[in-house]
């Protein structure tokens, strides 16, 4: 049963994918709706990832020094585990997990609030394939942003360990540098940047599924936020296995 | 002019519209009454293809609507205009930009010529001056007049009016009433209307369709709606208080 109703929510998925995958009625508006989508779900971003990518790379800094790292290991252990955290699954996999509350639940609720308020039959009305219309420039706005995000990340999170450093004195700067720089692998980078991709995708198109096809009142478009938070966290999560393998 | 043929629509095992067959013609306010429940709503849906009609089919101007793919009806639609019960405008798009989107959409005029027509629409429903303010400001009798105007800013054939009174007061329904008149009037547009107010079918009503559980169960015009007799007609209609056409018992 539980499969079965899988089964029939995915090809409902898909079909509004075919619809939101058309070509745009009125490229200007598209251009104008995508640059929108970007300010909204990548650029007031910013802010929350610059702050949670700060206080994680010093709290992993702060962690592999003083728990992890023993007399034996190297002095630049620290900065080397913090930059392939970072690199390899915080500023990408976590990032997008958080990324999936705030910009999930949004686009969620105000397509939820859209369908509810009859804004989204107003736009069929008006002979406007409203998926595409309202879905595509998200998705592709997410998309576009994810990638400095990402970098935005790993930026903060580097400057959090170095924190720890002047700061905090946990750690000298001149053995963090020599960590973050120590055998570094420029593919983990890339790597990061195409999980987050993928990553990006899910959380602004399944979101988008859960608010777009609605039924209900306010309580529903709650439901749909909750549904959509859940499903693209769980999805990410799952594939974030899959790619990893994948591409390491 | 819409032709409606043997029309059946029904949810699961729930039969809402029962055999609809009618027409409304051009330049016409058609009105469609009938008690909560009865199916009004879901006729409108039917009509302009939010809901798929279980049989039965719908022609515009000859063209059978129920027959078409994604693409005919997406051309067909931008010949129609509706105005919903909760105006349903954009809310991130102040008055004017809600009723330039139309324009912005589909017409190739020049930005100058597309706000001009939009103006000349909110001049239209007198609400020119509150062309900079958002939906979230004005009041819901407002709100229903740029509806208006966005509904008539690419001059539709088809105008369908869901219950555009509810909720207002007497003299705004009025207004509202007046207004669709006179826009369908002008520009001989085949207006169809879902309400419940009698006082706008005692003053608009040129084709007056009264559904009851999902059937039509009267059909005719303002003039003859008081002498139906029909007694589910005249329960329902007078059931409001008429003072105004001298209709009370």
């Amino acid at each position: 049963m539980l499969i079965q109703k899988f089964l029939i929510t995915f090809a409902h998925y898909l079909l509004l994918m075919k619809r939101v995958f058309s070509r745009p009625e009125r490229m200007r508006m598209f251009l104008k709706r995508y640059l929108t989508e970007m300010a909204q779900l990548g650029v007031d971003s910013i802010g929350i990832v610059l702050l949670i990518s700060f206080f994680i790379g010093a709290v992993i800094c702060i962690q592999i020094k003083l728990n992890i790292q023993t007399a034996w290991m190297p002095l630049w252990t620290s900065g080397f585990v913090t930059r392939e955290i970072m690199l390899l699954e915080f500023s990408s996999s976590i990032m997008c997990l958080i990324l999936s509350g705030k910009v999930g639940s949004n686009i969620a609720s105000e397509l939820g609030t859209m369908r509810t308020s009859q804004q989204i039959d107003a736009l069929e009305i008006m002979g406007i394939n409203s998926a595409s219309f309202l879905i595509l420039p998200k998705i592709a706005g997410l998309v576009t942003m994810i990638p400095l995000l990402v970098t935005f990340s790993t930026a903060s999170g580097f400057i959090g360990a170095y924190a720890t450093a002047y700061v905090g004195h946990i750690i000298t700067p001149a053995d963090l540098t020599s960590g973050l720089q120590h055998s570094f692998t420029q593919w983990f980078f890339w790597m990061g940047i195409i999980k987050s991709l993928f990553f990006a995708f899910i959380i602004s198109s399944v979101s988008s599924f859960f608010g777009y096809t609605l039924e209900g009142g306010s309580v529903e478009v709650g439901k749909a936020s909750t549904n959509a938070v859940v499903s693209s966290s769980m999805l990410i999560l799952f594939s974030d296995l899959f790619l990893t393998h994948l591409l390491s | 002019m819409i032709e409606v043929s043997h029309l059946y629509k029904s949810f699961e095992d729930k039969k809402v519209l029962n055999d609809i067959s009618t027409v409304f013609e051009n330049g016409k306010t058609n009105l469609i009454i009938g008690q909560s429940g009865s199916g009004k709503t879901v006729l409108m849906k039917c009509l302009v293809g939010l809901f798929e009609p279980t049989a039965g089919k719908v022609f515009y101007d000859n063209r059978d609507f129920t027959n078409m793919n994604m693409r005919e009806r997406t051309l067909l639609r931008r010949e129609m205009g509706m105005i919903f019960q909760s105006a349903a405008l954009f809310d991130s798009m102040s008055v004017l930009e809600n009723v330039m989107f139309p324009l912005d959409m589909f017409s190739t005029a020049s930005y100058k010529d597309r706000k001009r027509r939009a103006e000349f629409c909110l001049d239209r429903v007198n609400l020119l001056d509150a062309a900079e303010k958002f939906p979230g400001e004005i009041s819901g009798g407002m709100q229903k007049r740029v509806a208006i105007a966005r509904a008539i800013v690419l001059e539709p054939k088809y105008l369908f009016c869901d219950e555009p009174n509810s909720g207002l007061d007497p003299k705004t329904s009025l207004v509202i009433d007046e207004l669709i008149y006179g826009i369908t009037q002008e520009n001989g547009i085949t207006t169809i209307i879902n309400t419940h107010d009698m006082n706008s079918v005692m003053g608009i009503g040129d084709h007056i369709l009264y559904i009851y559980e999902g059937s039509v169960e009267w059909e005719g015009t303002k003039e003859i709606v008081k002498d139906s007799g029909n007694q589910r007609l005249n329960d329902f209609i007078f059931a409001s208080p008429l003072k105004n056409h001298g209709y009370v018992k």
